[in-house]
């Protein structure tokens, strides 16, 4: 992590969350609440300090999903950072809101949990993501590399507006270099 | 329906008399979320509004569906509707809304102590916790118990022109709701859209 991060600090648009920041606003999503993650945490650093985005934490990740849900109901984009436990907590709200209402929820998962987890609770709770992701049918990437990153973004933020149907981009540790053991 | 709620001297309403009264009472194409079960077969029942936004799940989003609606659209008051069970599941939601501050959320908590549409269960905080503490204790201070159908217009008239969001408590009986809304989510969410201005029909 620390190689990874030092790398990426300094917010330039080539690291993963500088792209992830410039792709949000050039599809108009300026909503973003979000359960913090510690590999998040230059991403949700940034977007607080750009006046483009409100940008706040929420008690749970469910009640985020709520509030993008609501405000793209009122007109506005939003999307929802969060990782992957939190997501664990989702499958009732995506099979009884996002999904049977057409909403085109954007979510950006940090992806805990394997490629050297270090807690064996992250690393089962991760293996349950996919299966329900692919239980519902939704949409979802795996983001590993930097130079697929904005187009898988950019393409996958269009495509759950116009087909009104959510997406969900796990941030692979193979992108954002993930946490490791000395954290 | 609990003791400590009944030191409060607020009178037991009914919640489809409730709704009818804040329905009536709306005349700027306000925005009304209505949580799941007999909350929003009773906002069904008081008439259907392009305003209205019907929830067939997701217990406890209404505060904060209704949050975000709020954000997209600063200039329209928005309604929540919410019974206390379903307010139980979510309680950190109060939290993030007094820390946003929108001024034109209204939230609206029926508390019946119960668990109503699944049999009458009593809610664990039915006779230890008082909803209005709570809301106070979470940072939303304009949070008051209606004490009767009179006062709980008055708060929502109060509630239309505050410069903060407003909490109304309403004790209700264990009544089930009057109708039954349709269960279309498509169409209930292509409606409130199109309620919202946001997009015309085809």
């Amino acid at each position: 992590m620390a190689i990874a991060e030092q790398a990426t600090q300094g917010s330039s648009d080539k690291s993963w969350h500088g792209i992830v920041l410039q792709t949000l606003k050039r599809n108009e999503i300026s909503l973003i609440p979000y359960v913090p993650d510690r590999v998040l945490t230059p991403l949700i650093k940034n977007l607080h300090a750009d006046p483009f985005f409100t940008t706040f934490a929420t008690a749970r990740e469910e009640e985020a999903v709520g509030i993008v849900s609501g405000a793209w109901m009122g007109g506005r984009r939003g999307a929802v950072l969060m990782q992957t436990s939190g997501f664990a907590t989702l499958a009732n709200v995506l099979a009884s809101l996002a999904v049977p209402y057409q909403i085109p929820l954007i979510l950006f998962v940090s992806e805990r949990g394997t490629l050297g987890e270090f807690n064996y609770g992250q690393s089962l709770v991760c293996r349950t993501m996919r299966p329900v992701l692919d239980s519902l049918a939704l949409e979802h990437h795996t983001i590993t590399r930097l130079d697929e990153l904005e187009f898988i973004a950019d393409r996958s933020i269009k495509q759950a507006v116009t087909t009104q149907a959510p997406v969900a981009l796990i941030l692979s540790p193979l992108l954002t270099g993930g946490k490791v053991f000395d954290k | 329906m609990s003791s400590n709620m009944n030191t409060r001297n607020t009178k037991v309403m009914n919640r489809f008399d409730v709704t009818s009264r804040l329905i009536g009472k709306l005349k700027h194409e306000e925005a009304v979320i209505g949580g799941i079960g007999n909350t929003n077969f009773d906002l069904w029942a008081a008439g259907h509004r392009p305003q209205n936004f019907y929830m067939l799940g997701s217990m406890g989003l209404a505060f904060p569906i209704a949050l975000g609606v709020a954000l997209a659209q600063p200039e329209r008051r928005v309604f929540a509707l919410e019974g206390d069970g379903s307010l139980l599941m979510q309680l950190g939601a109060l939290s993030t809304i007094a820390m946003l501050k929108p001024k034109n959320l209204i939230m609206i908590v029926m508390d019946n102590g119960i668990y109503q549409i699944t049999g009458a269960q009593p809610t664990p905080a039915a006779d230890v916790a008082d909803i209005v503490a709570i809301a106070i204790g979470s940072g939303l201070a304009n949070s008051a118990w209606a004490a009767d159908e009179e006062d709980f217009e008055r708060l929502v008239e109060e509630a239309m022109s505050a410069s903060e969001p407003s909490l109304i408590a309403v004790r209700i009986d264990d009544k089930p709701g009057v109708g039954t809304t349709r269960r279309d989510p498509v169409q209930i969410r292509e409606r409130f859209m199109h309620g919202l201005g946001v997009r015309e029909p085809l």
